[in-house]
């Protein structure tokens, strides 16, 4: 498509019109490229929020935050749906047009485009020396041979009485349409991802196992096309996680490899395989896949009550407090315990060291000294029973936390305890045990129907973009009168009338050079 | 030699580079400063829409006078009726292969011989620049023994690089020595940004990025990043200077070099995104999910395709294309610094405190 063909003057307002009148003037102004370039610079402005505030998607605990801090911002920011700027509904507006505009624009253009493929090149115009691109000269060229050396350039030709006239580059046509019908491609394959696919977090620790059931997920995330008897059926342990870290230099504690080992069960019968989880390495069961996105530890503990029976043993995750030394907050609850049931606050130290102040710290993430500090130790109702949700990283919400009788505080045991080691409570109540240290991962399991299509409309859209911005589609046209020849060319392609030059002068010379120097 | 060693090398080069980059910019400021001043529109316009034609005198163009080159073009003389397409070989091949049309004949006094070897002195001592600037990140990568743009620092001597080159390679087939001097004060300010204010020492990076995939969609982004910022600053000229006669480069020259430039790194940015989505898909469980990075790629993008569309729109070309141009090259240069500042997401790899 030429560049006048597109420079269309606006359609003109249509005066007294009826309503068809009115729907063609509407879809002539959506499918015009002004529009076009209109939508396309709402779509950028509109994606700028999402990347401003917060995405419940992305960061749900900001917008928690958000919340908290500035409520009246945050209900002003919902109302205009800023916190899923990419689901809301003025996004979808933007992008549905744009999309309608792309429709009202590739059919006919594809149609024209059909049309010009089955068509000879026009004929030469009387003149071609007069083109932007000319050159004449004498010599015994004959309409035969201009065409056939023409068509070893690979041009498309049509000849008449003394003329030829070529032209080549319709791939560049082929590749915009390519490209825009690839964009669409890539629109709806999202869509399906969308509706058919889910998404699932999970935290496991060493030694545990998991089956991939909606029940299993510590958060879920299906599209509104999944049942839960959808979901592939394999089952993995965790054997072990494997964390090196960098022991020198002034990225001493950076992490250089994380390795999880699982045993896989790609389906309840099949027979368990190992697997290396690692980052950039997912678990693929099918086209279910299954990422490392993060790691802790869980300290083992054991909480004895004051009948001297075990009240809780077992790994508590706890959460990062600080990536940089992996210092984690632990919670320990023993609602079982009696007389009455326990609860601790707990501090993990993966290398614990002394500071001068008498106080410990953690100096590394890597586990070469794990100590425990016991920041406070509760007795009485936890809330555990109230049928009230309760997280598994806070001993009671802050009503509860109120009514717990406190046993002991941090600084009652300044030291913290090593492996092995055990703290008792006041007046003969329980006593706490620190017997081991194992890590946990988390892992998110994503299965997305749309992602192979997406990539085959991503890729076709990148061949196709790179076909249609350099393919040159130009015109030569040669007329032949008594020894003159006269030979024209034009490139109809904006911007490359430079570069065009140099091929035309090439082509002149093949068509000028004799039989035996064409090859 | 040591690790330790390679990375002072590195840092060592990168100095180099920029001093080199520097006295390179004043040759070329010399050569444009006391060469001839050019009409604010290209006089033959090669490039016009279709079929429009101009007349075309042969040899009229000839060049800065240094390098007129004969407009022959293999073909004997007499048996070829020069018209644009034979003139519009000369100029140092100006309208050669690279397609960047630098028109500069305005008939004005040829410029003395001086100021011509200032051209191409700094011409030389941008290659030699360039070879700095290339030791630099062999160097940073040999010392770190792993892909050298691993953070923000590396990324902006990479991409500076890239810019150079960009230059460079197309100096080698048309003249775009005009713009010389403005993109080594670019790629000079840029470096001395990076070592300013995003140095890291060279060490390894975190296990999500130690994968091939940086190989692929880093050096694809840095690539196409090297290839707008020629774009970029050929916008910013062509709004600095009117439409009168100037020492600047001619605007349709500089359009034309802006808009080659993004004609090559448009479907590279493409591929580069779309490599990252890969990438996000291997390392995060999902292909795109609007992470502030993520978010600016794409406006960076569409931003560009809105240019590419108003290059082809009725009353949007010259002025309002470029303004186009820089807003989607604000937008890029943005997704480089500030989205690494300001946002924290899972791109927040850059190492800078
Ligand atoms: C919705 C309506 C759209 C219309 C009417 C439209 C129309 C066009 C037309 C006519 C061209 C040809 C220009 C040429 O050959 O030089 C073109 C090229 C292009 N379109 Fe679109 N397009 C639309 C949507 C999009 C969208 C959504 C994108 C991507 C964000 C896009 C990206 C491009 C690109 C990159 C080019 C290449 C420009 C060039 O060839 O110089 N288009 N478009």
């Amino acid at each position: 498509m030429s560049v006048q063909e597109l420079e269309k003057p606006r359609s003109p307002r249509p005066a007294g019109l009826g309503p068809v009148g009115w729907l063609r003037w509407g879809w002539r102004t959506l499918t015009s490229m002004r529009t076009a370039l209109i939508l396309l610079f709402l779509l950028a402005l509109g994606s700028v929020p999402g990347s401003v505030v917060p995405q419940r998607g992305v960061e749900p605990d900001k917008v928690a935050a958000l919340y908290e801090q500035n409520p009246t911002l945050a209900e002003w920011y919902d109302r205009f749906q800023l916190f899923e700027v990419f689901g809301s509904a003025w996004f979808a507006a933007v992008y549905l047009l744009l999309f309608a505009s792309l429709v009202g624009c590739i059919v006919p253009r594809t149609a024209t485009y059909l049309r010009e493929l089955r068509r000879k090149p026009p004929a030469a115009p009387k003149r071609p020396a007069r083109l932007p691109h000319s050159a004449t000269f004498d010599g015994e060229l004959t309409v035969e041979q201009a065409a056939r050396r023409l068509r070893r350039m690979r041009f498309r030709v049509a000849t008449g009485d003394g003329w030829v006239s070529a032209e080549k580059g319709y791939l560049r046509e082929t590749g915009n349409l390519f490209f825009h019908v690839a964009l669409l491609g890539i629109l709806v394959a999202i869509g399906a991802g969308s509706l058919f696919g889910y998404r699932g977090n999970v935290l496991v620790v060493e030694g545990d196992g998991f089956a991939n059931t909606v029940a299993a997920y510590d958060r879920f995330t299906p599209g509104s096309q999944v049942s839960a008897e959808s979901l592939e059926p394999f089952s993995f342990q965790l054997a072990d996680l494997k964390v090196s870290y960098q022991v020198t230099g002034d990225r001493k504690g950076q992490v250089l490899d994380y390795s999880a080992h699982l045993k896989v069960n790609d389906s309840p019968e099949a027979p368990a395989r190992d697997y290396q989880l690692k980052v950039n390495e997912p678990l693929d069961v099918d086209g279910t896949q299954s990422y490392l996105i993060g790691n802790g530890y869980a300290p083992v503990f054991r909480v004895t009550d004051g009948k001297g029976q075990v009240a809780f043993e077992g790994p508590v995750p706890c959460l990062i407090e600080d990536k940089n030394t992996m210092t984690s907050g632990c919670v320990v609850k023993a609602p079982d315990a009696q007389p009455e049931q326990l609860g601790f606050l707990l501090r993990f130290l993966p290398t614990s060291v002394p500071l001068t102040d008498g106080s410990h710290a953690s100096a590394f993430p890597g586990e070469l000294n794990p100590e425990v500090q016991v920041l406070g130790a509760f007795s009485g109702d936890l809330g555990v029973r109230s049928g009230r949700p309760q997280s598994v990283y806070e001993l009671a919400p802050p009503e509860v936390m109120k009514k717990l009788n406190p046993l002991l505080m941090a600084s009652d045991t300044p030291k913290p305890l090593a492996v092995g080691q055990s703290v008792d409570l006041p007046g003969g109540v329980g006593k706490i045990e620190f017997i081991g240290v194992k890590e946990w991962i988390t892992l998110q399991t994503a299965y997305d129907p749309g992602r192979v299509p997406a990539l085959a409309a991503g890729g076709t859209a990148v061949v196709a973009i790179a076909l249609s911005l350099m393919i040159r589609r130009r015109r030569v046209f040669v007329r032949i009168d008594a020894g003159k020849v006269e030979v024209g060319g034009l490139t109809r392609t904006e911007g490359s009338a430079a570069a065009f030059a140099e091929e035309f002068t090439d082509i002149v010379k093949v068509l000028a050079a004799g039989e035996k120097d064409v090859r | 030699m040591s690790a330790e060693q390679l990375a002072e090398l590195s840092d060592l080069f990168v100095v180099a580079a920029v001093l080199l980059y520097l006295v390179a910019m004043i040759g070329f400021a010399i050569e444009l400063a006391f060469g001839r001043a050019r009409p604010g529109v290209a006089e033959r316009s090669a490039d016009g829409p279709l079929g429009a034609k101009k007349p075309v005198t042969v040899g009229a163009a000839a060049g800065d006078g240094e390098q007129g080159r004969d407009a022959a073009t293999g073909l004997p003389a007499d048996h070829v009726d020069a018209g644009g397409a034979a003139a519009s070989e000369d100029d140092d091949g100006a309208v050669a292969a690279g397609g960047v049309a630098a028109s500069q004949g305005d008939g004005g006094a040829p410029p003395s011989r001086a100021v011509a070897r200032a051209g191409t002195a700094a011409l030389a001592l941008a290659w030699l620049g360039w070879a700095a600037n290339l030791g630099a990140i062999a160097t940073r990568g040999l010392a770190a023994d792993r892909w050298p743009w691993g953070n923000m620092y590396e990324f902006v001597v990479a991409i500076c690089f890239a810019a150079v080159t960009a230059f460079l390679v197309t100096q080698l087939r048309a003249n775009v020595r005009f713009l010389g001097s403005f993109v080594m004060v670019t790629v000079a300010l840029g470096l001395g940004l990076a070592v300013k204010a995003f140095y890291t020492t060279a060490g390894p990076v975190v296990p999500a990025l130690d994968s091939y995939w940086i190989a692929i969609h880093v050096s694809a982004a840095i690539v196409a990043s090297g290839l707008f910022i020629i774009a970029g600053v050929s916008g910013v000229l062509y709004l600095l200077r009117g439409d009168g006669l100037s020492r600047l480069p001619a605007r349709a020259d500089l359009e034309r070099v802006a808009h080659r430039a993004i004609v090559l790194a448009f479907p590279v940015w493409t591929f580069a995104v779309i490599a990252g989505a890969l990438w996000a898909d291997r390392a995060w469980g999902r292909y795109w999910g609007w992470d502030p990075k993520e978010v600016w790629a794409f406006i960076t993008w569409v931003a560009y395709a809105a240019y590419l569309h108003a290059r082809v729109t009725a009353g949007w070309r010259g002025r309002s294309a470029t303004i186009v141009q820089l807003v989607a090259f604000g937008c890029l240069l943005f997704n480089l610094i500030g989205v690494n500042i300001f946002f924290d997401g899972l791109h927040s790899y850059a190492d800078v405190d």
